[in-house]
């Protein structure tokens, strides 16, 4: 089991034409995911390696049955290949493409509440449940299957966190970056409530940064609702005020967002909180043995 | 992306906000020759891009002509936490009853813009939501539909009490909000909205933050961006895609990835370094880029020794080598370099850089104790 991708996930590449989208969806197709065919608008017909191209996200589900969908198109059309892929049922769409406009992803989420279509992103990494499928931009060499649920609003970092739980011998369920951005469409919550319910999920790992109160809100579903071990890691502890640390959402305003507070917040839900990436591999064996 | 007080009153006098007329003075001269046009009292405000100017001694009522020239002198140059001030504005002073606060931000938590309207105007808002939250109004604004005149009046007929002036809050309102969705803005902030002795409100301070990432679509925003008053190294760094922040350790870093990065200089604060800066070379991995990146951070003389952290995955590790090489090649790399490099073609990395003077870790632990350990 994992969390929102298996083996049943048939995926569309959005942008597949591109040079990122071409050079993922070989990857993708390699680690074992159902690629199941790309969309490049006046490219229908065309192959991009073994994966038909189709014109549209709705013709290209006719024909291939895809049931999810990730985003690679530039930034500006992003919000545009999101509504399409919404519009035509899909039950999971993956953004990676980084810098589309904060307004265009609050339209975005008004238009899908209700709407069964979970949007991750937009500019995160994707996910991965390990041996199962990679809908995302994931080396595989941190991966391995295992028991261990990671969400993180990284990227690399990510890949170095998991890097250290395959090397204390564990592996993940499913490893979800959600997006640094300060609008995105899967939060914490919406993983960790996954993760709960997942019973090949053993322990969580939860990897937060600086700015906005996400990790705090976590914190407090955790404290609430979640028996599972929980372990947690927060970047930015040197970050100065005021300024962006790369990732749109990741900046100290008006004295809000600071690591010290996420960390208490995460200290009072019991979450056990690792200062550096090795710490999680020692704080797995001493809890899990 | 913050612009200044005096660019964002001409948006808000574009969009018939009610502003006091000003001008702009980088020396005593013209804020002189300014406050001759305007007529006295004038208030002269340092232009700088952070709050608290007032207590700063950045904003001075001056009732004679000497004295606009003497706080004129006084304010230009003065340093408002870190940033030097080179430009003031000029602009009537003016006696008003009460200040209001008016603003809308983008809630993260709910994943819209909110209103957000207090009786409590000229104080800090962020001090107000600690201190009493009470005071503020809040109000969901609804992305589909935008802000409803009603919303805005209710808000308007609170903090106001009679229904003339809740009117013109709310057209306020309404264009602000306006100003939000045409210029694809983070944060649109009135405080205070004064009323003045006629009972009228006018915007006696104006503050937009725009959106970054939506600055492709508004080419004629991208020309207000004041580069002089940031540090050249992160201009540098963003002119070639790099994200960069100078701070004020000596230990220099090199990174792939915002929250490595950050997670980086952590690290090394935690075993007893100072970071000299925050580096994310992105995703692509242009031996070029990786080149620029060292020039920009061997420009801080702080700098005693680099540590370049990679994790691979898009971004490839025989690359980042190569920018190395490229690096000690043209600049000339005097400090030294400690390189963990993991993940995507790692082994090639080690064997072009085999034979130089940088020196290796097989983990981020490692790498950090070993280059807070070369830069003594």
């Amino acid at each position: 089991m994992s969390i929102f991708i298996n083996q049943d996930t048939r995926l569309l590449i959005q942008g597949i034409t591109g040079r990122d989208g071409a050079f993922h969806a070989q990857a993708m197709l390699e680690y074992g995911t159902k690629v199941v065919g790309g969309v490049t608008p006046g490219k229908a017909g065309q192959k991009a390696g073994a994966i038909p191209v189709f014109d549209s996200v709705a013709e290209a589900c006719r024909a291939t049955g895809a049931n999810a969908s990730i985003v690679f198109v530039p930034a500006a059309f992003a919000a545009d290949a999101i509504y399409e892929a919404a519009d035509s049922g899909m039950a999971l769409v993956v953004c990676i493409s980084e810098g589309v406009p904060t307004l265009d992803v609050v339209k975005l989420m008004a238009y899908l509440k209700g709407r069964k279509t979970r949007l991750v992103g937009p500019n995160c990494p994707g996910l991965i449940s390990p041996g199962q499928a990679k809908v995302g931009i994931m080396p595989d060499l941190p991966f391995k299957p295992g028991s261990v649920g990671v969400v993180s609003r990284s990227g690399t970092l990510t890949y170095e966190i998991a890097f250290q739980i395959t090397g204390a011998g564990y592996g993940e369920s499913t490893v979800i970056g959600i997006g640094g951005d300060p609008i995105i469409g899967t939060s914490f919550i919406d993983c960790l409530a996954a993760f709960k319910d997942d019973p090949a999920t053993e322990a969580i790992v939860v990897v937060g940064e600086i700015g906005g109160s996400d990790e705090e809100e976590a914190a407090r579903y955790v404290k609430a609702n979640i028996r599972k071990p929980v372990f947690g890691f927060i970047a930015g502890q040197t970050a100065p005020a005021d300024k962006r640390m790369g990732h749109a959402g990741a900046i100290i305003s008006g004295g809000s967002g600071l690591a010290a507070d996420k960390i208490k917040a995460f200290q009072e839900a019991g979450i056990e909180v690792c200062y550096e990436p090795a710490e999680i591999a020692t704080r797995l064996k001493a809890r899990l043995g | 992306m913050k612009i200044h007080e005096y660019q964002a009153k001409e948006i808000f006098a574009a969009f018939s906000i009610p502003v006091l007329r000003g001008m702009v003075a980088t020396t005593p001269a013209d804020a002189l020759k300014a406050a001759h046009e305007i007529g006295l009292p004038v208030v002269v405000k340092a232009q700088v891009l952070v709050g608290s100017r007032g207590r700063a001694g950045g904003v001075k009522i001056a009732r004679t002509f000497e004295e606009v020239e003497e706080f004129a002198g006084r304010i230009l140059g003065l340093k408002i936490k870190g940033l030097v001030v080179d430009k003031v504005f000029v602009t009537e002073a003016i006696n008003y009853k009460s200040e209001l606060y008016l603003g809308f931000v983008i809630d993260r938590r709910t994943r819209q813009a909110v209103m957000m309207a207090s009786a409590a105007g000229g104080v800090e808002i962020e001090e107000v939501a600690r201190t009493s939250p009470e005071k503020i109004l809040k109000n969901q604004v609804d992305p589909l539909v935008g802000l409803h005149s009603y919303q805005a009046r209710d808000a308007g007929l609170k903090l106001l009490g009679n229904a003339k002036q809740a009117n013109q809050f709310s057209a306020i309102a309404l264009r602000l909000y306006q100003i939000m969705i045409a210029h694809d803005c983070s944060l649109v902030e009135i405080n205070p909205l004064v009323v003045m002795n006629d009972d009228k409100l006018l915007a006696l301070d104006a503050k937009i933050n725009l959106d970054d990432n939506a600055l492709y679509r508004h080419p004629q925003l991208e020309s207000l961006r004041d580069t002089a008053s940031e540090d050249p190294g992160e201009v540098a760094a963003r002119g070639a895609g790099l994200s960069y922040v100078k701070l004020a350790g000596s230990i220099g870093c090199v990174v792939n990835g915002a929250g490595l990065a950050m997670a980086t200089m952590d690290l090394i604060k935690r075993y007893g370094g100072e970071p000299a800066n925050f580096l994310d070379i992105g995703g692509s991995s242009r031996p070029e880029k990786m080149a620029i990146a060292m020039k920009v951070l061997l420009a801080d003389r702080n700098v005693r020794a680099v540590l370049v952290n990679i994790f691979g995955g898009i971004t490839r590790c025989d690359d980042v080598a190569k920018g190395l090489l490229i690096a000690s090649h043209e600049v000339g790399v005097e400090v030294p370099v400690v390189a963990r490099l993991t993940g995507t073609n790692q082994k090639e990395a080690r064997e072009i850089l085999q034979g130089s003077k940088i020196l290796f870790a097989d983990d981020m632990s490692a790498a950090v104790r070993k280059v807070i350990e070369v830069a003594k």
